[in-house]
């Protein structure tokens, strides 16, 4: 719609992106779900098929998926909170702050997940 | 394009949209064209524009009016950022000594700079955006008190001036090309806000829709570029809580 090569400036500030950080955890958390049934579904083949499965999972690489898919499910859980707050409570000028805080509390549950890897 | 060779000191090069076809065609026909253009103190992206087409290219279309900021008529996107050209220093923009200048987004282009501002216009009228009182003139004037919570809101967003610089910025306009846009609803809500307009039903119907208030994504790109520095996402905020208010007590 617009001839623009500088369009991505425009989107280029913390409530933009709060919306991208919102769609994409949202994309990821969608996608993982059917491995998270396929997985549970082990189960249904047998007690061994399911430990294997467990075992794999210790390896490093998953710890490290892990620990995206915990920093987008808080994301996405905070970056809905602060949609609410602000459809249903009265406006707060304090946006960015809250786009801030919702950053740290993402974050903060990432690194709770890691520090309990070990 | 973009053949020309680097400017000379002491000027800017400057990349501007122009329509290759007919009037009326979309943005898309046309390309950019590049002028060099002497720097002046206290330049702004208009006396830019206006140096081109006066001393470089005649034929190079675009509008404005006053120059100082009350029109709203010289909005255009400044590299990528849709701007009032009169109020933008050519230093605040081009740290590299280049601008783009394109037409706002999310309009038709008449030619080159100049849009069809009438879908922006009509989505006001869409959004109820006409005063309707029932006093006449035989009956005392109402008297809204200055400190009251509706009267502080209708303050907060009564200074625009119509110049789609939000309509511009916003990209749920671009994605769903009914919606009303950030502009049409804050009028919606300042006269929401207004207790002396008694059609505030047909007004809330008006927003509450596919392309209303709640189609918002909440970007706040409108809000960060708004020149005025109106809460225009406070406001659309602000029709989805009344329209939702308004469908719980089954008034919508």
């Amino acid at each position: 719609m617009s001839p623009s090569r500088r369009l991505w400036r425009n989107r280029n500030h913390p409530a933009y992106w709060a919306f991208i950080v919102h769609r994409v955890s949202g994309l990821a958390l969608a996608a993982f779900i059917p491995l998270h049934f396929w997985a549970l579904g082990q189960a249904l083949t047998g007690e061994a098929t399911l430990q294997g499965f467990v075992v794999w999972t210790d390896n490093p690489v998953v710890k490290i998926a892990e620990f995206g898919l915990v920093v987008a499910l808080a994301a996405h859980l905070a970056g809905g909170a602060r949609l609410l707050m602000l459809e249903f409570l009265p406006w707060r000028d304090w946006q960015k702050s809250l786009f801030a805080a919702s950053v740290a509390a993402s974050v903060g549950a990432g690194l709770l997940f890691a520090l309990n890897l070990g | 394009m973009d053949q020309t060779p680097p400017p000379a000191a002491g000027t800017i090069e400057v990349s501007v949209w122009r329509s290759t076809g007919p009037g009326g065609v979309a943005a898309g026909d046309g390309r950019f064209e590049t002028f060099a253009v002497p720097r002046a103190p206290s330049q702004t992206v208009l006396d830019v524009v206006t140096h081109i087409q006066r001393y470089l290219d005649p034929t190079l279309t675009y509008r404005f009016a006053c120059r100082v900021g009350v029109c709203g008529s010289c909005a255009m996107v400044v590299n990528g950022e849709p701007r009032w050209t009169c109020r933008t220093h050519v230093d605040k923009v081009s740290a590299d000594g280049r601008l783009e200048i394109a037409p706002l987004r999310n309009l038709p282009v008449i030619r080159d700079l100049a849009t069809d501002m009438r879908e922006f216009f009509d989505k006001w009228a869409r959004a109820r955006g006409q005063f309707t009182g029932s006093r006449t003139r035989h009956e005392a004037f109402a008297v809204v008190a200055p400190e009251s919570a509706e009267r502080v809101q209708v303050d907060l967003g009564i200074e625009c001036i119509g110049c789609g610089v939000c309509y511009s910025a916003c990209d749920v306009v671009e994605w769903k090309r009914d919606y009303l846009g950030p502009a049409a609803m804050n009028r919606a809500w300042t006269l929401l806000n207004d207790v002396r307009d008694d059609r505030q039903r047909e007004r809330l119907a008006a927003v509450a829709g596919d392309a209303g208030c709640h189609a918002c994504h909440t970007h706040m790109s409108c809000t960060e570029r708004c020149p005025k520095h109106l809460p225009l996402t406070a406001a659309i905020a602000g029709l989805k809580r009344a329209t939702t208010r308004a469908l719980l007590r089954g008034e919508l």
